[in-house]
């Protein structure tokens, strides 16, 4: 009974969870109801994996209506990766939610924090579950109001100039979506994915399909923050509260990238993209993205905001995978996508740790911190090595399949590149490491932070539980790929067809 | 000796430095007890190192893969010939080297113990394993971790002057290691579709001779831990470690690891004869040479001693470096026991040094005048470990120069035999003065020194081991040469 509905419960629990845990009074009990639901949302959607990680697709017909006509939930291995590591994502973050949330949101809004939480996970949920654009967008739009609204939550007052900016640039992304998918349906008569992906081939010349794909990557470019349209990124990560830093850096981006590989591969398909100049734009886009958003990673003096930018330039990578179009390339992005989740949430989790015992994220502020809270700072290594991409962590194999993916196509600009955005996350990572590691306590000043680094104690468990999950798994991800690799390979297979 | 199988005992030689480690940080408070485990580890992981090497002498060949990270790449471990002189090398020196850093660090008072000697046995474990890795991804995953966790030694003062060598150490060892080495078995991978250590190599019939030059010199520069110019500059930054850091790590486990990389390289994955008619070191071998006499030149302008046992190690690394580029028999036996002579020279340099800055609190050549009569063992050994680097009989260091000379010989390279010789003089020239300026030259202040005397025991008795062990090499090389000879022949 519950595996036939499956696809659809893992979008509708938290859906219903969201009015339930609005009405709450407090915020514990809103708490802990979020944090069961995105737990059994993260059961469900590795049972999910485990259904298609033979190969095959699960068609779940919303309301019994067939497709085309109904909404689709079309299931294979590329969506239900990115289900599990957004419901993964957010099982982690809400345990360590509750105390960062008691300390920096007012107790009146807790449990519209939670509302809106689970708000935000159903339309991120949604998007990777369901086959049908329309209602893609439907899903876009609740995940994306959620966020500004758990964006303005930040306590300086930027944050609500940053939600702001989200708000307008969100908006004009999704609006261009919907204006391309309102072409599409005005040339196919058909919403489902699958059925577009059909009837694309015969129009592939007519000029309103150039339009319609034209609107559609720019407006998903503005969401998944590609280079140059990246500006709301960085504000939106650092003013936001630590938790929903560590949510949407992990989930919110990669959700995007997995609608970019959608539409290119599977409505449009590659040998569209292959007649327009998209994936030489792409590769372009993201040579600059990688290089210019890792020299400015290097100069922030605010920690979120620098690993905000690192994020910008591992938005590139991803989008690189898209760009070479191969099979190899695909399974990069999607390994990245999942181990990025990984690196990104544990080292915010790591900084919100920090930030959670002195009240400040600027990195001058952090000095001798390392001998104060040594397991926030040992999390905060490992992770920024997995960022970086050294053998044995996640980042590695990211690192491995990208330039594989490259050399097969004898890219060696990109390889150059790859591997130069490597050294630039050596440099900014180390920029952090280094204050934590040598700087004594009361090294540098602490009149803006107010206090003095010499009494400070190490993270509360019920934060460094979760990050040190991320940690191990970062680790563990580093030396067994079946998962990640193996479910993308699956995946890619699906997504690129015509090779082999 | 020990009944255990072999791949039970490479596995307890890796571990048991790690498990160590985590009983130093338990023992944080008991300076005493600490220092027990150190030793107790490291002479367990010398014994079972030993019985490795005397299986691997009768011809066993233990391999074993452990799982797999992507398909058709494993962590895996077997032991060649070369390797097992590696971990030799290493195991023994640790021992002598743990005996040796409880004398300095005490009589030093440096901070942080604990942490020195819990990252120590970490860098060391990460040492042993790259000696015993069984393919190239392997080495490589060692290769990195023996990089990050020399860092906290590195940087073990705290200092500023520390921090700034922390960043060229980590800039130039990580730099170049995922810049080219990385690429460079990323090709190897696309091209040969494994990264297994095979004699005779993996590349052969399958690259293009023409590009083998360039992935070659991928491998050699991006084996930063060799010191080849111009990605030397790390080795004399890392002398700011407290000094069994330097003698150990980088006169032995982490240089002595990037020139072990080269070697497995050559012979394991491009194979000698592929090198040699493929014409892909050609080249490269002036690097090799150039650095051999550029860094004696910059040797002989240091006075801080460490600076110029540094640059002397960055010259005789490129020896090894040189030796593996020729490519022949007779140049892969000099190399590979150049591993082993230089090591045990070297490493007497090093606790000579650290005796010294003890003792006399003196770091500068030039203030050295007249010491050796108030400290006599120290340099007895000191110049002991001279004349075993220089080359000279009756001392270890022969025999390795011996065979790298024959190597130039046999490819008739005779501009870099001349290189070879010169350096050997230039050796001369910045060695043995310090030596002699402590024996017969008068100190600056006063006529002697009274107040002087020699350093604690513990570091007396390990300088006199390794400085023995010189003039023993010279007699009874064989275990060494044989495990030389079985690489390079590829046995």
């Amino acid at each position: 009974m519950i595996e036939s509905h499956l696809s659809l419960l893992i979008v509708v629990l938290p859906l219903l969870a969201a009015p339930v845990v609005a009405v709450l009074p407090g915020g514990r009990l809103a708490w802990a109801i979020s944090t069961l639901v995105s737990c059994s949302v993260f059961y469900l959607a590795a049972w999910q994996l485990i259904n298609v990680s033979a190969g095959n697709v699960i068609s779940y017909e919303l309301g019994g209506w067939a497709p085309p006509w109904g909404i689709e939930y079309r299931i294979d291995a590329a969506n239900a990766l990115v289900a599990l590591i957004v419901s993964g994502i957010a099982a982690l973050t809400l345990p360590y939610a509750l105390k960062s949330v008691i300390k920096e949101i007012p107790q009146r809004q807790h449990a519209l924090f939670y509302a809106a939480f689970m708000l935000c996970l159903t339309g991120l949920l949604g998007i990777a579950q369901t086959g049908d654009i329309f209602n893609l967008f439907v899903f876009l739009e609740i995940s994306s109001l959620s966020s500004y609204a758990l964006i303005s939550l930040g306590k300086n007052r930027q944050a609500l100039t940053a939600a702001y900016q989200y708000l307008i640039m969100g908006t004009i992304g999704a609006t261009f979506f919907i204006i391309g998918v309102g072409l599409l349906y005005a040339m196919t008569g058909t919403l489902n994915m699958a059925d577009l992906s059909q009837r694309l081939p015969e129009l592939y010349d007519h000029r309103t399909i150039h339009t319609a794909f034209a609107f559609i990557m720019v407006g998903f470019a503005l969401k998944l923050a590609l280079f140059p349209l990246h500006l709301w990124l960085p504000n939106a990560y650092t003013y936001a509260p630590t938790v929903v830093t560590v949510f949407l850096a992990a989930t919110s981006t990669k959700v995007a990238v997995y609608v970019m590989l959608r539409m290119v591969f599977t409505v449009f398909g590659f040998s569209f993209i292959e007649n327009t100049p998209t994936d030489e734009l792409f590769l372009l886009l993201c040579i600059m993205g990688i290089l210019m958003m890792s020299f400015y990673a290097i100069y922030q003096k605010d920690s979120k905001r620098l690993l905000a930018y690192s994020s910008v330039a591992q938005i590139g990578y991803m989008m690189l995978g898209i760009g070479l179009g191969s099979m190899l390339s695909v399974t990069a992005t999607l390994v990245h996508l999942f181990n990025h989740a990984l690196i990104k949430g544990a080292l915010f989790m790591a900084i919100g740790a920090l930030i959670y015992r002195i009240g400040s994220s600027r990195i001058e502020h952090f000095s001798g911190l390392g001998k104060k809270m040594p397991w926030t700072f040992a999390a905060i290594v490992i992770a920024g090595l997995s960022l970086i991409g050294v053998p044995g962590t996640a980042g590695f194999i990211s690192k491995w399949y990208l330039v594989l993916a490259a050399i097969e196509q004898q890219q060696w600009f990109i390889v150059a590149v790859i591997l130069i955005g490597s050294l630039l996350a050596v440099v900014y990572v180390w920029k952090i490491i280094e204050v934590l590691y040598f700087k004594a306590p009361n090294e540098t000043s602490q009149i803006t932070s107010g206090q003095n680094n010499i009494y400070v104690k190490e993270a509360p468990l019920m934060l460094l539980i979760p990050m040190w999950a991320l940690v191990v798994a970062n680790v563990y991800f580093g030396f067994n790929t079946e998962l990640t690799v193996g479910t993308a390979e699956q995946a890619a297979k699906l997504l690129v067809p015509d090779e082999y | 000796m020990i009944s255990l199988a072999s791949e039970q005992l490479i596995i307890l030689a890796i571990l048991l430095p790690l498990l160590a480690a985590g009983l130093i940080i338990l023992a944080d408070k008991r300076p005493n007890l600490r220092e027990t485990i150190t030793l107790i580890t490291a002479s367990i992981v010398a014994i079972v190192v030993t019985t490795l090497t005397m299986r691997v002498l009768a011809g066993e060949r233990p391999a074993f893969d452990l799982f797999e990270v992507v398909p058709g790449i494993n962590v895996g471990f077997s032991i060649e010939p070369l390797g097992m002189l590696f971990a030799l090398v290493a195991a023994t020196l640790w021992l002598v080297t743990s005996v040796y850093a409880i004398g300095y660090m005490r009589g030093h008072n440096e901070k942080n113990q604990t942490r020195f000697y819990a990252v120590f046995s970490i860098a060391i474990s990460s040492a042993l394993a790259a000696a015993f890795s069984g393919n190239m991804f392997t080495l490589f995953l060692c290769y990195e971790i023996l990089t990050i966790s020399t860092y906290p030694l590195v940087t073990h003062a705290g200092t500023s002057e520390a921090r700034r060598s922390g960043r060229i150490y980590l800039g130039i060892l990580l730099g170049t290691s995922i810049g080219f080495q990385l690429l460079a078995i990323l090709i190897t991978w696309s091209v040969a579709g494994t990264l297994d250590f095979k004699h005779g190599g993996i590349l052969s019939g399958k690259l293009d001779p023409a590009y083998a030059g360039i992935l070659y010199a991928l491998f050699i520069f991006g084996v930063g831990k060799a010191a080849v110019m111009p990605f030397h500059k790390w080795l004399p930054a890392a002398m700011v470690a407290p000094t069994p850091v330097s003698a150990l790590l980088h006169a032995v486990a982490v240089v002595k690891a990037g020139v072990f990389t080269i070697l497995k390289v050559t012979i394991y994955i491009f194979g000698s004869d592929f090198i040699t008619s493929s014409g892909a070191s050609d080249w490269l071998v002036w690097f090799a040479a150039l650095t051999i006499l550029f860094a004696s030149l910059i040797a002989m302008t240091k006075d801080n001693l460490k600076a110029r046992l540094a640059y002397s190690t960055i010259s005789q690394l490129s020896y090894i470096v040189l030796g593996a580029l020729i490519a022949v028999e007779m140049s892969l036996i000099g190399a590979s026991m150049h591993i082993v002579m230089h090591a045990f020279a070297k490493i007497t340099l090093f606790f000579a040094a650290g005796a010294i800055l003890v003792a006399a609190h003196k770091k500068n050549i030039s203030d050295m005048s007249g010491l050796g009569r108030a400290m006599p063992v120290t340099f007895i050994a000191f110049t002991i470990g001279s004349l075993s680097i220089i080359g000279l009989p009756p001392f270890g260091g022969m025999w390795s120069k011996w065979y790298l000379a024959l190597g130039t010989v046999q490819t008739e390279q005779w501009i870099l035999l001349a290189i070879l010789m010169s350096s050997s003089l230039l050796n001369i020239a910045y060695l043995l003065p310090i030596s002699i300026r402590a024996f017969f030259a008068k100190p600056k202040e006063g006529p002697v020194y009274t107040e002087v005397k020699e350093a604690p025991l513990s570091m007396l008795i390990a300088m006199g081991f390794t400085a023995l062990a010189c003039i023993a090499l010279f007699f009874y090389p064989d275990p060494f040469y044989n495990l030389a000879l079985d690489a390079a022949k590829g046995r």
